[in-house]
């Protein structure tokens, strides 16, 4: 076991229960008796309430309660602002249950707790509810203007925030500029859709004023903190555990969910367990959402393609309310630069308030957004200069030894500068150049023209500000009668294989096996100091938590046993379980360590009854617990982050499109990519491709069809397309390794690195392929055959070239 | 003014029962289920068999697939009533009674097919009711896509699934 | 999205089913339940009863004879599918099967319901429509038989009573040396055709098309015959010039407005190229170019 776990492809912790059936998703939890909650929800996408009548369902057999604005109590109140900013003046939140006012197609306005599901639906299509519909605007460029419908009266042209940053001197780079392209890009609304939907089950013990929690949630700890502090309960009384989670994407980040809050309230109410299990159409109706931004993108370059100044206003889609502040705009922002040195960069954007699901980050967060902005950009730039794609790029990339390049005035969401600190962004381009066989690509497009093929070559650079802080941290314990490493740290995992890449993170210093790692992460009962699973953080900011903590342990671990095995500290070595003295059969298991460093006589087995042949773990005169001391191998540590570490790649793609389906055929796509050291490449992978069928997804698929009167048109699965095995081709993923220089194990993020550059990728190679038919440049994702259509019907080639 | 979609029922309508017997991983059960119950929602909380999942409730995302006589179908789609007589299997029916995993499972592990598990069982079910029905050796990758479209999953991006039911059904990488 | 409530039954016989449709104009026939059960987990349909036909014996049954293929009302999409011998009398069934959303729902989908739910965009009421096929309503008062023309008569709506059942589709066997192809575009693999046009083809001996149908789906409120394309085929020798010129004739059938998935202008220009393909491989199938 002296193999280094940190690098290698080890199997999954958890794989075997969930292969099995046995994992526990908030909806598997055994909880007899529990009642079952239902909403009444708006049909409209802004009206008045003027009344709400609950006798039928108050009625009805089996209802236990109905729940109105009206006896919730302390929970009639406008839920936190999450992330407060100087741009946002009376940041606008949801109401647990609606008053007066609706503001979105699916808000809750009433909900009921009845025997089952069943019988909950039922009563809340009881609820009488008169409504006085108002004028709505859907189109954020149409909702800024003087006289549009607004969301909210306090919010003249429905601008929610309006936020500027400038890095360099931008005028100044206007001024060199020799050219100047302009381009108008946009993205559309799409959601997360996690396998699972959101779900929360509660409950209270009255005897002991316990209440339990099991929320599908990626913040666990937050939700503990904000339940016990709006329910007025004691945070040691309030247990919130985040069990197995079926995906979350970022949509199970936002807190508070009504429900997350009602039906905590509703089981301590009604003395009983109550469960809220969204259905598929509430998660599109009710769970929060993003992407859509319409950018105006500037590059002020030199007639050589170096870009001197960018300038950048976007338009962000807030939906009905900004609970999660202006995050996502925020990120966009910082990001707008991309993997570019461009010195001069003025960005500004308005986020809009408009009558539909609210927006908070979506696996991407802005920056598919901006890559998207940035990348078309450049290739409209590289068209208009005569230049070659990949050219260009190369004359704007910071260089290797320009590390870190910082933008000052750029502001990232963590609060800190934007700073790029390490990369070999030059190597990457090349190495996608030679996998994707740009060399040849000229060739291979002119013979499938003339064989009536529309070949394009797409190419797409993104960077991506991961593992913001503030802050996580890693506890470590080593139990005494197996020798078990148990870590806990503040986090919830949703599929990033968590268990897994910490155990080898810990086992490496512990000299154990990754299987004897066990990971408890999610429920507060167990550790309740840190943040939440967002932003790419997790392997940056608790792996390095973690790592810091075994140290401490193998410090602990070294001492004790050089102590019972009366050899000098620098002759321990740690493996296969063990404490050894190096070049000799002596050694103490790490069971027996942890009994000999807890003063406790009792020898419950074998491994504490080992322990008395070796010396005293611990050299001291008096009490069993010298000062200072603590029982058993135990230690807690922290890592706070200096600043976000930039990971990068850049996606090329052969794409080919069939004229007579104005389908978009993916031939070849390939990845390259850098997270910096890889704890498990295996898992590594997983994380780039499944973003990369998500990214594939939104450039080619999904959109949620808001209809003018802010209906969405396809709240299901049957037309919100999410991509099957058979939409999604076979990528190639390479992996460049530059150490960030930022934490000690020289990781980055990588959870939503896949999904940001594929729809500036497949738009490029489209542009490419359908050249001959004259200048259609998708700016505009996702692309539909329609849009395909659109950009060829002018010149479809009159010969059949299917005979 | 009133939604047009609010659906007006009659409120005191009794729940209508049956009785419905089946044979559950081997195992023969007999409950009294309202009619309108779903045969997932029977085998998750009445026999609390929670391997089976559900993920959309209209038949598009294959979470809930099970193996009805002999054949994939969506456990969401289904009254458990019309399942009266019939064999279920489900994931809980997969691995050895040790345990130990199947192979189709030990692929998926070997392949990091699986993230968040969610879509797992029912993507076992298919597979698995396929491979059992017949020949699936030497597949290409897309008829192995064909053989996994109408199972969503969101997390691996499927590379690794395919991989994974290569990997059970390729002879050429078997001894 | 659980149904609202429901009254059930499962009789024995084809008559008591009828009956039970009679005593109550809201309930509904339940056969696979591919389509109902998603409505009904939606509550866009709330029948007050499921008639289940599952119970009543025979209804299973696949028989082909005089030159007919009649398929009962419980026989799955999957049972067609795989059925050697109704490959061999009609290829055509297989081939538009395979776009029939995805295996575990054709376990238990049936191509019965497929018909009787009548989607627009469906496959199987395409192929009842273009094999020149029926269907055969049991009622009070006995048995119809109504011919697919008649039979689809907009988007979920077709020339079923309320109390009959639709107790067999009857689709012909193809003639001997027929061509035949089922060309379809999704936007994502087994959802609804955002187009699909199926062909069947016979050649004389010198390679003219002699006999044609034509048909397409997804395009307007029920599948269609493209007599025009028909016409302006038949007789020709399918040269690409000629095949060209009758697929342009296909335009005039599409009358679905725009939706989300596809423009009225696109969907013209997929159907025509669909119509290309599909005869294209109908006839080289006539002419024993390929299998």
């Amino acid at each position: 076991m002296s193999t280094r776990m940190f690098g290698e492809n080890v199997k999954r912790n958890i794989d075997p229960k969930l292969l099995k059936g046995e994992g526990a998703f908030v909806d598997d939890i055994p909880l007899p008796g529990a009642l079952h909650a239902a909403f009444a929800r708006s049909p409209f996408a802004r009206a008045k309430i003027s009344s709400i009548d609950t006798t039928a369902a108050e009625n009805h057999p089996g209802v236990v309660a109905v729940y109105t604005s009206d006896n919730i109590g302390p929970l009639d109140i406008e839920l936190p602002l999450l992330i407060p900013h100087g741009s946002m003046t009376d940041a606008r939140t949801q109401r647990p249950l609606a008053k007066d006012d609706v503001y979105y197609v699916g808000q809750t306005v009433a909900m009921v707790v009845a025997v089952d599901r069943y019988t909950a639906e039922d009563a809340a299509a009881l609820i009488d509810i008169d409504y006085e519909p108002l004028g709505v605007e859907i189109d954020i460029e149409e909702a800024v203007k003087d006289g549009s419908p607004l969301v909210h009266e306090t919010h003249p042209n429905n601008i929610a925030a309006d936020f500027t940053q400038v890095s360099g001197d931008p005028e100044k780079g206007f001024a060199e500029a020799e050219h100047v392209t302009r381009i108008r890009v946009q993205v559309d609304r799409s959601t997360s859709a996690a396998m699972e939907c959101r779900a929360v089950a509660a409950r209270y013990d009255s005897t002991t004023g316990e209440l339990v929690v099991w929320d599908g949630t990626q913040a666990p700890i937050s939700v503990r903190g904000g339940l016990a502090s709006i329910l007025k309960l004691d945070e040691d009384k309030v247990r919130v555990i985040a069990p197995d989670v079926g995906g979350g994407f970022g949509q199970k980040v936002l807190l508070f969910y009504p429900d997350e809050l009602l039906v905590p309230y509703a089981s301590i109410n009604l003395r009983k367990p109550v469960k809220f299990i969204e259905d598929r159409r509430e998660n599109f109706i009710g769970s929060t959402q993003e992407r859509t931004q319409v950018h105006y993108i500037e590059l002020h370059a030199k007639k050589t393609g170096e870009v001197v100044a960018l300038k950048d206003f976007f338009y962000h889609d807030t939906g009905a309310f900004i609970p999660y502040g202006i995050a996502v705009a925020q990120v966009a922002s910082t990001s707008i630069a991309g993997p570019y040195r461009i010195p001069n960069i003025h960005v500004q954007f308005q986020a809009v308030y408009t009558p539909t699901v609210p927006v908070t980050p979506y696996r991407g967060c802005g920056r598919p957004q901006s890559c998207f902005a940035i990348e078309r950009a450049m290739d409209q730039l590289a068209d208009e200069l005569g230049l070659d794609r990949f050219d260009i790029r190369r004359r704007n990339l910071v260089g290797d030894d320009q590390f870190p390049w910082v933008r000052d005035g750029l502001l990232f969401a963590d609060g800190l500068r934007v700073s790029l600190d390490s990369g070999q962004y030059h190597k990457a381009l090349d190495m996608v150049h030679e996998a994707i066989g740009a060399g040849d690509f000229a060739e291979e497009q002119k013979k499938a023209r003339e064989d009536g093929k529309y070949l394009g070559l797409g190419l797409a650079f993104y960077v991506e500000g991961t593992g913001l802080g503030p802050y996580e941290g890693g506890h470590i314990k080593i139990h005494p009668i197996t020798g078990k490493v148990y870590v806990n740290t503040g986090l919830a995992g949703q599929g990033q294989s968590h268990d897994t890449v910490f155990a080898q993170i810990a086992a490496d210093q512990l000299g154990v096996a990754v299987e004897d790692v066990i990971l408890t992460e999610g429920d507060t009962g167990a550790y309740d100091w840190g943040v939440a699973t967002f932003a790419s953080r997790a392997a940056v900011v608790s792996g390095n938590a973690i790592h810091k903590t075994a140290i401490k342990v193998r410090k602990q671990i070294i001492t004790a046993a050089a102590n019972m095995l009366e050899a000098d500290e620098s002759d321990i070595e740690l493996r296969d379980g063990a404490a050894w003295v190096v070049g000799t059969n002596r050694s103490a298991p790490l069971a027996a360590i942890a009994t000999a460093t807890n003063p406790l006589r009792y020898a419950f087995n074998e491994a504490a009854q080992a322990a008395t042949q070796f010396a005293p773990a611990s050299r001291h005169d008096g009490p069993a617990l010298d000062e200072g001391q603590h029982p058993g191998l135990e230690a807690t540590d922290y890592f706070s982050p200096e600043c976000a570490t930039w990971a990068y790649g850049v996606h090329a793609a052969v794409v080919e499109v069939d004229t007579t389906t104005c389908q978009t055929n993916i031939r070849k796509y390939v990845c390259v990519h850098d997270c910096g050291n890889m704890i498990n490449p295996m898992i590594v992978d997983g994380q780039v491709m499944g973003g990369m069928a998500q990214g594939i997804g939104g450039a080619l698929y999904e959109r949620i069809e808001y209809q003018p009167d802010g209906n969405p048109a396809n709240a299901n699965f049957v037309d919100f397309l999410v991509p099957y095995a058979t939409e999604i081709p076979d990528i190639q993923v390479e992996h460049l390794q530059t150490p960030s220089p930022l934490n000690p194990l020289g990781v980055k993020g990588v959870g939503e690195a896949g999904c940001i550059a594929v729809g500036a990728t497949i738009a490029s190679g489209l542009t490419d392929a359908l050249s001959p038919f004259g200048n259609e440049k998708f700016h505009h994702t996702p692309i539909t055959p329609s849009m395909i259509f659109e950009a060829i019907k002018q010149s479809v080639p009159s010969k059949n070239e299917t005979i | 003014m009133k939604p047009m979609t609010t659906i007006v029922q009659e409120a005191n309508r009794a729940e209508p029962k049956s009785t419905v017997k089946m044979t559950v991983n081997g195992t023969e059960v007999e409950r009294e289920v309202s009619t309108r119950m779903l045969l997932s929602d029977f085998i998750r909380h009445e026999l609390e068999l929670t391997g089976t999942h559900v993920g959309c409730e209209h038949g598009v995302c294959g979470a809930c697939t099970i193996i009805v006589d002999g054949r994939a179908a969506r456990s969401c789609l289904t009254f458990a009533i019309q399942a009266d007589g019939a064999d279920i299997r489900t994931i809980e029916s997969v691995a050895g009674e040790g345990g130990e995993l199947h192979p189709l499972q030990e692929a998926f592990q070997d392949n990091h097919a699986l993230q968040c598990g969610y879509c797992t069982p029912g993507m076992i079910m298919n597979i698995l009711s396929q491979i059992e029905a017949g020949d699936k050796r030497d597949m290409t990758d897309d008829d192995i896509r064909e053989m996994l479209s109408g199972n969503l999953c969101r997390c691996t991006g499927y590379a690794n699934i395919i991989k994974a039911v290569r990997a059970v059904t390729d002879t050429t990488k078997r001894s | 999205m659980k149904p609202s409530l429901f009254e059930y039954c499962a009789p024995g016989t084809i008559e008591e089913a009828i009956s039970a449709l009679e005593a109550d104009p809201d309930a509904v026939v339940l056969a696979g339940g591919q389509s109902l059960i998603p409505a009904m987990n939606l509550r866009l349909a709330n029948p007050t009863k499921l008639v289940d036909l599952r119970n009543i014996p025979g209804l299973s049954d696949i028989v082909i004879e005089d030159g007919v293929i009649r398929v009962g009302a419980m026989v799955r999409h999957r049972d067609l599918e795989l059925n050697r011998d109704v490959f061999a009398a009609n290829g055509l069934i297989r081939e538009a099967e395979r776009h029939v959303a995805h295996v575990p729902i054709r376990n238990r989908g049936t191509v019965v319901g497929s018909l009787c739910h009548a989607d627009a965009a469906a496959e199987m009421p395409l192929v009842l429509l273009v094999c020149d096929g029926s269907v055969i309503a049991t009622g009070p008062s006995g048995q119809r038989e109504i011919a697919a023309t008649d039979f689809f008569q907009f988007h979920m709506t077709t020339a079923r009573e309320t109390d009959e059942v639709i107790t067999e589709a009857r689709i012909p066997v193809l003639p001997e040396g027929a061509g035949f192809a089922f060309e379809e575009f999704a936007r994502r693999r087994g959802d609804y055709a955002i187009a699909a046009v199926s062909t069947i083809i016979e050649c004389a001996e010198d390679g003219a098309i002699t006999r044609c149908a034509v048909g397409a789906c997804g395009i307007s409120e029920r599948p269609v015959r493209l007599s025009e394309v028909e016409s302006a085929l038949e007789g020709k020798s399918a040269d690409s010039a000629s095949v060209l010129a009758a697929a342009s004739l296909s335009s005039e059938y599409v009358t679905a407005p725009d939706d989300m998935h596809a423009t009225t202008e696109y969907r013209r220009h997929l159907l025509k190229g669909l119509v290309e393909r599909a005869v294209i491989a109908a006839v080289a199938r006539a002419r024993g170019e390929q299998s």
